[in-house]
């Protein structure tokens, strides 16, 4: 049995206070772009200056956004991890907290606390061909890291974005794929259900695989989005060849607290506010595999 | 008296009315004493104003499911068993508020948070059972965390007197010694009172609890007493008849048969009710809630004891990752005696026997357990 360690290589999050770790610092919602029907992305800016220049994240990491009243939510960064003056959240409007944030103008305040949780592996993963595969809601956290490639595009290798929506309209971030493309960044979509505009791949996610040819010794995957697809997305990894250890997953739990403190967000021995969300498949295999753990 | 040195460590006798001065003290140092009380047909720990208020001459019958406050007029103070409260309420309380906000008045798209130092009453704890005390120490390793330290918990825990009590008479629910702890405590405590027919006898455990005896009529310890205590410390151990596996067996077992056939058998018994985690001393999980005032102008966040039993605790946009009570069940009993290894170091579970006492449905988790490590 190993213990889980609690020391962390990276930083201590520099929007958490030592002194009250619940309470949030107040940023200014700065733009709304609508994404999708029921998905916009906000753009916050820490009112204090000295956060605001002080406050970093990496790729993968999440922020917890409230509105006093109402609550907090756990959501994903989707911006640029080298921008952190102005914080993307692409949010679901689903909950109480995402509702209500979805009602918000630009000049309305936001409190927030973070970035919590383990990134991507971005340095780990220097010199390998990437395999990025998000379905729905799921995009955002890999948004970032693909901003983390394409600043740095030529420590990686081979890099592919397998994604799937619903339907064409839920597609996000479309107007960035040409951009994604220049990069060097190969783009795969799929979706659902098609509408009448539609000339695309209709199939679930992990069917993408069926058109890739990977070299597994070279391949990392990351993956976000709701779990069946995950787990389907590594089946066709491992089917592949690819190893659990070149795998890393984006776990979702409900989440109060981002510090490992309420329990909500246990999976086996993990929270997965801080012992993820990011996991590589190797260290929860034991536990992905049981039912509603 | 003052020409005899008391040191930590030391073991003295005091009349048992002395008792009242130790409390009186405590209270004249500032503290809150706390402590074992009749109330509704069990012992809860509340405010003591007196040892008059102690469950003096009361035993408690528990069973699976039962419990029963009886008195037969005996005249020690301290040979109650526990009942429902556990000390967590004191560091760690039901309700604790995290954040008063306010609307800005000239700008109502501000908030602005209430700095308002809040502190704490210090608690003296009195009477606190070892399985109570290591359960104590236990949270301490959730709430006080190398990388995360919980300053609310922090604030209550730090001033916090402990006056523990050995524990001479156990129930049937009782199995702390197959958790390692037994019925004596060894250290963490400020002082450590074993009660015999006359007196008391007082282990020194820490400069507090040192300085609070000194200017008491303290006598030294006979031999007589020392025995007496011994002996009654031992005969409580044998008394015990509830065991738990061993931990590295319980660790290996539950997490490599996480479908076991023993969890539907148990999901048809449990209500889900929560009462186990309730009545738990180490259970720590908690939600936060929001309350607001009518006019909208200030809002409340507050942290309240959650239960992994709620249905809404594992609830997530698309559904719940734990939807029945069978997988519930299984999260708390492997959380208890598995991974709470992996994430604390330690056991969850003390053995204290509350969550078999206090379960509407009988179930036991040593019997649970004993069950689940069984391969079928």
């Amino acid at each position: 049995m190993t213990t889980i360690t609690h020391h962390k290589t990276h930083a201590r999050p520099s929007a958490v206070s030592t002194a009250h770790p619940m309470q949030p610092f107040w940023a200014e919602l700065v733009e709304i772009q609508p994404e999708a029907p029921g998905v916009g992305t906000y753009w916050l800016q820490f009112k204090d200056d000295g956060l605001r220049s002080s406050y970093h994240f990496q790729p993968g990491q999440f922020n917890m956004l409230g509105l006093p009243g109402l609550g907090e939510a756990a959501i994903s960064i989707s911006s640029s991890p080298d921008a952190p003056q102005r914080v993307g959240h692409t949010i679901r409007y689903v909950g109480n907290v995402t509702n209500a944030i979805s009602r918000l103008k630009t000049g309305d305040t936001v409190g927030v606390r973070g970035p919590f949780g383990t990134p991507w592996p971005m340095e780990k993963i220097k010199g390998q061909d990437v395999v990025l595969t998000a379905g729905g809601i799921g995009l955002p956290p890999l948004r970032s890291a693909l901003f983390t490639i394409m600043n740095h595009r030529q420590d990686y290798g081979r890099v592919v974005v397998l994604y799937g929506a619903r339907t064409p309209q839920d597609l996000q971030f479309t107007r960035e794929y040409k951009d994604w493309e220049k990069a060097g960044i190969e783009l795969m979509v799929t979706v659902d259900r098609a509408d009448d505009t539609w000339t695309g791949s209709v199939a679930v996610v992990p069917i993408l695989f069926y058109h890739l040819r990977v070299n597994p010794a070279r391949t990392i995957i990351l993956t976000c989005g709701p779990e069946i697809m995950i787990r389907f997305v590594i089946f066709e990894a491992l089917a592949r060849r690819i190893p659990p250890e070149s795998i890393f997953v984006s776990m979702e739990r409900n989440m109060k607290c981002g510090l490992g403190q309420c329990g909500h967000c246990q999976l086996g021995p993990f929270f997965v506010c801080k012992d993820g969300p990011v996991f590589s498949f190797d260290q929860i295999q034991p536990y992905f595999n049981v039912e509603n753990l | 008296m003052a020409d005899i040195h008391l040191e930590i460590g030391a073991t003295v006798a005091i009349e048992k009315p002395v008792l009242e001065d130790i409390l009186l003290s405590l209270r004249n140092q500032g503290y809150e004493t706390v402590g074992p009380k009749v109330k509704d047909g069990s012992v809860v720990y509340a405010a003591l104003s007196s040892m008059q208020d102690l469950p003096k001459g009361y035993i408690s019958e528990q069973e699976a499911g039962t419990y029963r406050l009886i008195f037969t007029g005996h005249a020690d103070y301290f040979r109650a068993s526990p009942g429902p409260h556990t000390w967590k309420q004191f560091f760690f309380p039901p309700r604790t508020e995290l954040t008063r906000f306010h609307r800005d008045t000239q700008n109502p798209k501000n908030w602005s948070v209430d700095q308002k130092p809040v502190r704490p009453p210090a608690y003296a704890l009195i009477g606190v059972r070892p399985c109570e005390l290591e359960a104590i120490h236990i949270q301490d390793r959730v709430f006080l965390r190398e990388d995360y330290k919980d300053p609310f918990y922090r604030a209550r825990r730090e001033r916090a007197f402990i006056l523990l009590v050995n524990c001479s008479e156990p129930v049937e629910t009782c199995f702390c010694t197959s958790m390692g702890i037994g019925p004596r405590a060894k250290e963490g405590f400020d002082l450590a009172l074993t009660e015999l027919d006359d007196v008391f006898l007082i282990e020194i455990g820490s400069e507090t609890g040192r300085m609070i005896v000194a200017n008491l009529p303290w006598e030294a310890a006979s031999a007589f007493w020392i025995q007496e205590a011994n002996h009654k410390l031992d005969a409580a151990c044998q008394n015990i008849v509830r065991t738990m596996p061993a931990s590295e067996v319980l660790i290996e077992r539950l997490m490599n048969d996480l479908d076991h056939p023993r969890y539907d058998d148990v999901a048809r018994r449990c209500l889900s009710c929560g009462n186990c985690t309730l009545v738990c001393p180490t259970c720590f999980c908690w939600d936060t809630q929001e309350l607001n005032t009518l006019n909208g102008q200030v809002a409340h966040r507050e942290r309240v004891w959650d239960s992994c039993f709620n249905p809404e605790y594992s609830y997530v946009f698309g559904g719940n990752t734990r939807p029945t009570t069978r997988v519930r069940y299984r999260q708390w009993i492997t959380h208890k005696l598995a991974t709470w290894h992996h994430q604390f170091g330690t056991s969850g579970c003390v053995g204290c026997g509350r969550c078999i006492t206090w379960c509407p449905a009988r179930i036991d988790i040593t019997e649970e357990a004993a069950a689940l490590v069984k391969e079928v």
